[in-house]
């Protein structure tokens, strides 16, 4: 009984269930909210060492043997993956501390964020393709309530949007786990990847494959498919928006890749060069779409959808660095963002407006904030030596290798147009004067002194610490990537694992 | 009998987009029930119909004996309707909540939040 490997579940789903006991006392909520993500961490990264150190880790739940029960297994991506959601929950439940309006905090904030974590966690460690979909539909059914929590205009259409495309996207992916199932007999990921090359009709086989990328394309808000999310990310309470743009679209790209390396590997001329393309413009539709944007938070979402692009174009590519740079760039992707959703929420506080014609002055008042807003954000558009050119240095090299230029071309300007959008937050939030309109200053020239600021800061200052550090110090994440591609780029691993060498 | 439960799935996953495409946000949350339903048939037609034969071992037997229905798409379907109906449930108030909050039933009239 691999324990490290329920935890990561066990932990979020208790959490929830004590905050829901707990409902009278928000103090205790919070401080259980603290405790149980920075359990979650632990848990991540006592999950990690020992995968590395096993290769795979497999529960049988109930010691069914394994193509009868539902088994969770943990590869080295999976591991990455926990440890990246301990992380992201650990910053936004003591950010929520200080941000979180006591409304929300008073009507199950606390609650559905571990529901939330509890989905992530259960959808990185499954190994049965239904169990996938039942842990896609805890982590949305949380996902929706926190989106509307507030109930405000701009929420509600937003969540319509949201809620109706991913709706949509859960009935196409249980189609499809159907039409699977009517061809392998099987729900257990590893013994469909074993069957699957034994169906008699391999077209049949693509088509269900195309299901599963419109599917998690959706999720993953892979171009054309994306346009649910900047129509809502921006509505939220900005701890929410963080939370989303760390997690959320990751699991849809992990779904990908977990799927599109293990089970529908008969066909990759035709599958991979669809994700390729999806890649390229996914990457250069997001960008442009920031370019147009002039609200903080429009252009970060815009901004994760061009992002999506790469870590797929990582996958479209499939070689073994290619899917080096795509785990690379998943691992950055994650703590940028949503560390650049949190300083956002900070300039919120200090001036009241997400518009950046509201903004200014930032850096005169606040040097130190500029300079941890310039780490993440010079990150994202990839200048040396953060973690962002790192992740897109690998995939430009892996995709140069494999002779596709166009792409190469559009990674390299989407890089450039990503690098014009920061420019441009710096230059109107930091750079510029305070705008004449805006009269109430109590706070940016610190007459207003919040209690909480620590609870601001902290957060922010421990994931700008991990861009700096994946960035100087990035070997041992480049060698811990690459175990996971290299267990990706060999999916008999991942069958002799669960299935325990048997042949069928 | 397949033949027919095909274009049956195939009428109601038409049906259900058919509602989803219309403006007003009541049929959009009805077209998803549909979808949801169709979905769940589909499980239950591909997986392969096996009339009379449920799935019980006999008395002192270890195996089933001859051909019988697969149980486990019924369980899947039953988790999956489980799942709708709690989704469902939240996107019907969520309608509600957004004609008091926005004041219109139209979907054309809620682009504030688009681009």
């Amino acid at each position: 009984m691999n324990l490290e490997l329920v935890l990561p579940i066990l932990i979020p789903l208790t959490a929830g269930a004590l905050s829901l006991a707990l409902w009278r006392s928000v103090r205790l909520q919070r401080f259980l909210a603290v405790l149980a993500t920075g359990l979650l961490l632990a848990a991540g990264i006592w999950l990690l060492l020992s995968t590395t150190e096993q290769g795979f880790l497999v529960v049988e739940m109930g010691s069914w043997p394994a193509p009868f029960s539902i088994v969770l297994v943990s590869d080295v991506l999976a591991a990455i993956m926990i440890v990246l959601t301990g992380i992201i929950g650990l910053a936004i439940a003591v950010y929520s501390l200080a941000s979180t309006p006591r409304g929300h905090e008073k009507f199950s904030y606390y609650p559905l964020m571990h529901l939330l974590l509890a989905g992530v966690a259960g959808a990185f460690l499954t190994g049965d393709i239904f169990n996938l979909f039942v842990w896609f539909e805890v982590m949305l059914l949380a996902s929706f309530a926190l989106l509307t929590l507030g109930g405000e205009r701009a929420q509600m259409e937003g969540a319509i949007k949201y809620v109706t495309l991913n709706l949509f996207s859960s009935a196409i992916f249980l189609s499809a786990v159907g039409l699977l199932y009517g061809m392998v007999g099987t729900l257990n990921m590893a013994d469909i990847a074993q069957k699957v090359s034994s169906v008699e009709d391999p077209g049949m086989i693509t088509v269900v494959s195309l299901l599963f990328m419109v599917s998690f394309g959706i999720k993953a808000a892979a171009f054309p498919l994306f346009f649910w999310l900047p129509a809502s990310y921006h509505t939220p309470q900005v701890a929410v928006s963080a939370l989303f743009a760390g997690l959320l679209t990751k699991v849809g790209v992990y779904a990908l890749y977990r799927v599109f390396t293990l089970i529908f590997t008969q066909d990759v001329e035709y599958t991979h060069t669809i994700l390729l393309w999806t890649a390229a413009l996914t990457m250069l539709t997001g960008v442009l779409g920031a370019a147009a944007q002039f609200e903080f938070r429009r252009i970060l979402s815009f901004h994760i959808v061009s992002q999506i692009g790469y870590m797929l174009l990582g996958l479209a590519l499939f070689t073994p660095l290619a899917l080096i740079g795509g785990v690379f760039y998943i691992m950055h992707h994650i703590i940028v963002k949503t560390n650049l959703f949190l300083i956002s929420g900070i300039i919120y506080r200090l001036l009241g407006s997400y518009e950046l014609k509201d903004l200014g002055g930032v850096y005169r008042q606040r040097p130190y904030l500029a300079l941890l807003f310039l780490i993440p954000a010079l990150s994202l558009a990839g200048i040396p030596p953060l973690s962002g050119f790192f992740a897109k240095f690998i995939v430009v090299r892996a995709s140069l290798e494999s002779g596709e230029y166009l792409v190469t071309a559009i990674a390299l300007l989407v890089g450039l147009l990503t690098l014009y959008s920061m420019i441009k937050i710096w230059a109107e939030v930091f750079w510029k004067k305070v705008p004449e309109h805006v009269t109430d200053l109590s706070r940016l020239n610190g007459e207003i002194k919040d209690k909480h600021n620590w609870a601001y800061f902290a957060p922010v200052v421990g994931l700008a610490a991990c861009t700096v550090i994946i960035g100087l110090y990035g070997q041992p994440i480049y060698l811990l990537a690459e175990m996971a591609a290299e267990q990706l780029m060999n999916p008999q691993l991942y069958i002799e694992a669960v299935l325990g060498g048997q042949s069928t | 009998m397949e033949n027919m439960m095909a274009y049956v799935v195939g009428i109601l996953f038409a049906a259900g987009i058919y509602m989803m495409l219309r403006r007003s946000i009541v049929k959009l949350v009805i077209g998803l029930i549909i979808l949801s339903n169709a979905a769940n048939l589909l499980i239950f037609v591909v997986s392969g119909l096996t009339r009379g034969a449920p799935p019980l071992i006999p008395e002192g037997a270890s195996e089933v004996v001859g051909a019988v229905a697969d149980p486990l798409p019924q369980a899947l379907i039953l988790t999956a309707i489980v799942i709708a109906f709690s989704v469902l449930a939240f996107a019907v108030v969520l309608i509600r909540r957004a004609y008091e909050v926005v004041g219109t039933d139209d979907l054309d009239k809620m682009k504030d939040t688009d681009t």
